[in-house]
């Protein structure tokens, strides 16, 4: 799992079943640092996520598993809105 | 499996249900005589790892499943074990 950043949303009324009724977000990747890492992808939201919010989301065949009927193409899920992170003792987020 | 040092942890309340009861800690990925490779993981505690243990991690759904005792979760990195030592031939 990573953190990231929610940047947007994606509508897609063509699409394929298994993803009807799923919000999907855009997110930034972010290192444990929040420094922006990767190019932005599009994953699922399980937890109501909203732009601007920091997130955790799990890629590849598990992100699948976030959602029912597991079997559907997601391969990024956001699995949790993310309240603090510290590093070394020190708060990164929120910034004191 | 890949060797990993924890360097901190994420806090959330609303996540899937999964994560309930689950620490998430952040693991920096170490090559085995120590060094930092400079990429971090989030991974999901199971052996009461702390901030500065070596520690060894999964990073696939199967075993995921497999440490959380869930059915196919949304996890695929887990902390199975902290390192005591490490002894690489040079």
């Amino acid at each position: 799992m990573h953190l990231a950043r929610v940047i947007g949303t994606v509508w897609a009324t063509a699409k394929v079943d298994s993803l009807t009724g799923k919000r999907m977000l855009v997110v930034q990747p972010l290192t444990h640092l929040l420094e922006e890492r990767g190019t932005p992808l599009v994953a699922v939201d399980t937890v109501s996520a909203a732009p601007g919010q920091l997130v955790y989301f799990v890629k590849s065949r598990e992100a699948a598993k976030a959602l029912s009927p597991t079997f559907n193409p997601a391969d990024a899920a956001i699995v949790g809105i993310v309240d603090h992170v510290t590093v070394g003792g020190e708060s990164i987020f929120p910034k004191e | 499996m890949f060797i990993g040092r924890v360097i901190g942890e994420v806090v959330s309340t609303v996540h899937h249900d999964a994560m309930n009861g689950r620490k998430l800690l952040i693991v920096e990925r170490l090559d085995p005589d120590g060094t930092s490779l400079d990429e971090t993981i989030l991974a999901v505690d199971s052996v009461q790892a702390g901030r500065g243990d070596t520690v060894l991690v999964v990073d696939e759904g199967g075993s995921a499943a497999l440490v959380t005792g869930l059915d196919n979760p949304p996890i695929r990195t887990v902390i199975v074990g902290v390192i005591d030592s490490i002894d690489v031939e040079e």
